[in-house]
């Protein structure tokens, strides 16, 4: 594939890969934390972080771009302590875009994940408490297994987004060829000069390929775990 | 063992105002639904948190809002049967009756997973899942789970409601062997009369967030005063007879304390004790020995108490051997006869009034 996409393009899609990957990795755990408190907890400012998750597929993703620039840049009040303690830099950096590509994904994955949830009958849960089970086992052993349908949507939801994310990333981390270049950057740096037609095209075959296949595979493991979790 | 409850919790619309003990074997929660069962069984196991009472089973202290302990219901050991199985549907059966028992290991002693399959019939069940079981099966799998849990108590909560009449029947014999196999003591909540006089070592029978009767289930069920709450259509008393002999005829012959009875043919060897139901309304009563009856059971009884409804309907005790026993009669019939304590009569029992389906085997050791 190497041969066939310039060095430019090669490395702009490995670390589009790359930064959702991590995006997607990093951002579950968090994700169901939040998913798990929205669906299941009563809690004073429920709604205010019901609010704050949804907020970067409400607003302009250059919003959100600057909002992290000004938050998680070198002069920024948590990148500087960041920077300061220790040692990590975020702004103009791949983990800076994997940074904005979690948060504009954070939503969806959210959304898909806090359905499950709620899907899930409380009382199965209770009937794990009499049996001997504390909240973290019950968690573990009943709920995950049947939010996992969920969970999997959820996680390749949020890795296409975050293959897709374009107008925070560049406004977080710039187009920085083979550094911050993601692949959505790429097509938009090769469309903006005179010849780069075909280096776009290429680009574009590649991710409605990487997207078409993330989408066989979450259909496939998705009805494979409904059936699991069907229990029949 | 004992279980001692006292709790008061209000609802907006109902207040459950309720203190009992639970003495070892069945204990069946009784009443009409609304009437607080199923908030006591789930405040027992942790899951409703009442607003002011205690419990405890054996001294160990569940929950005691005056002293501020709320012992979480993981840590109770207080296995729960619900009425609708809620069986993991991600888990096998074998899975789902081993996930209680992982959490209690460590506890004592316990009925070990071959002991409680072999009990409840789940050999060939064990590889499935919970979707393709049937609703009888499922609750025998909600039975053994929450055996395997190593409770200290269990309770079930109408594990039977959800299920036909012959599901039922499937499943009554399995909770009689767990009473009569197995040390646990049992909070039975029901509102079936037909499974109180099956199961039930104690009855404690609740009207409106009260305890209006409560004690050993025959002296509760012969007793005209819990009529209302058991209610008029399925009153009757619960007997404990000894089956004699087989007949050639097709009979079976069982000794009451007050005389023989004949059933259609029982199939339980002769010497063991059944508990037999006999439905205040399926008893005649009549003042002399009465001739040419195609009935067979007829016992010499006495009267023992009156209790006139507020309806056309008589409830009245007769005191048959050591047995108690009710019928009921019209207001009429009761002045006519001249039922008043101590009256000499006979009771005629039509012998189809002993259904099959509410004979219980009773364990030699009762």
């Amino acid at each position: 594939m190497s041969g066939w996409l310039g060095p430019q393009e090669w490395a702009a899609v490995a670390l589009s890969m790359r930064v959702s990957f991590w995006a997607t990795l990093v951002s579950l755990p968090l994700g169901i934390f939040v998913a798990h408190a929205l669906a299941r907890w009563r809690f004073p400012g429920r709604q205010l972080l019901n609010g704050l998750v949804h907020l970067p597929l409400i607003l302009p993703p250059v919003v959100t771009g600057y909002l992290l620039l000004l938050t998680f840049g070198r002069q920024g009040p948590v990148g500087s302590m960041l920077d300061e303690h220790l040692g990590i830099v975020l702004a103009f950096r791949w983990t800076g875009a994997a940074l904005a590509a979690g948060v504009m994904a954070f939503p969806l994955m959210v959304r898909a994940i806090r359905l499950s949830i709620e899907a899930v009958d409380p009382r199965l849960e209770e009937a794990g408490a009499t049996l001997g089970a504390s909240r973290a086992w019950v968690f573990l052993t009943v709920t995950l297994p049947l939010i996992l349908p969920g969970v999997v949507a959820g996680a390749i939801l949020a890795f296409a987004k975050a293959m897709g994310e374009f107008g925070a990333t560049i406004t977080f981390v710039s187009n920085i060829p083979g550094q911050t270049q993601t692949l959505a950057s790429a097509v938009y740096a090769f469309l903006q000069v005179p010849g780069g037609e075909a280096a776009a095209m290429r680009l574009v075959l590649v991710s409605i390929i990487i997207a078409m296949v993330a989408l066989l595979a979450s259909e496939f493991v998705a009805t494979r775990v409904a059936r699991r979790v069907r229990g029949t | 063992m004992t279980l001692d409850v006292a709790l008061s919790h209000r609802f907006k619309d109902f207040a459950l105002d309720v203190a009992f003990e639970a003495p070892a074997g069945v204990t069946v929660l009784f009443g009409r639904s609304g009437s607080g069962k199923t908030t006591v069984a789930n405040a027992l196991a942790g899951l409703l948190r009442p607003q002011s009472g205690r419990a405890s089973i054996n001294g160990t202290v569940l929950f005691d809002t005056a002293a501020g302990v709320w012992l979480p219901p993981h840590l109770r050991r207080v296995g729960y049967v619900f009425q609708e199985g809620r069986l993991f549907p991600h888990l096998t059966v074998r899975r789902n009756l081993l996930y209680g028992r992982w959490f209690a290991r460590g506890a004592a002693d316990g009925a070990s997973f071959e002991r409680v399959v072999r009990l409840l019939g789940l050999e060939h069940l064990l590889a499935r899942r919970p979707g393709a079981l049937s609703g009888g099966e499922k609750q025998r799998v909600a039975l053994g789970r929450a055996l395997l849990s190593r409770p200290q108590l269990l309770l079930m909560d109408e594990p039977l409601a959800a299920l036909d009449e012959a599901r039922k029947a499937e499943i009554l014999p399995y909770l009689e062997r767990i009473r009569d196999q197995t040390e646990v003591p049992i909070l039975y909540v029901s509102h079936s009369v037909a499974e109180v006089a099956r199961l039930a070592t104690t009855v404690v029978a609740l009207d409106r967030g009260r305890v209006v009767r409560a004690g050993p289930a025959a002296a509760v069920l012969s007793d005209p005063e819990a009529v209302p709450t058991l209610g008029v259509r399925e009153a009757g008393a619960m007997l404990v007879g000894r089956v004699v002999r087989h007949h050639p005829d097709g009979l079976t012959e069982v000794a009451l304390s007050a005389g023989p009875i004949f059933m259609p043919r029982l199939e339980v060897e002769p010497g063991v004790s059944l508990r037999i139901r006999i439905e205040a309304k399926d008893v005649i009563v009549a003042r002399g020995r009465p001739e040419g009856l195609s009935a067979l059971n007829i016992l010499p009884a006495e009267v023992a108490t009156v209790r006139r409804g507020a309806g056309g309907g008589v409830i009245v005790q007769f005191r048959a051997g050591q047995d108690l026993l009710l019928a009921r009669v019209t207001r009429r019939s009761a002045d006519a006869l001249e039922l008043i304590p101590g009256a000499a009569c006979h009771l005629v029992m039509k012998s189809v009034a002993v259904a099959q389906a509410d004979i219980g085997e009773v364990a030699q050791a009762d």
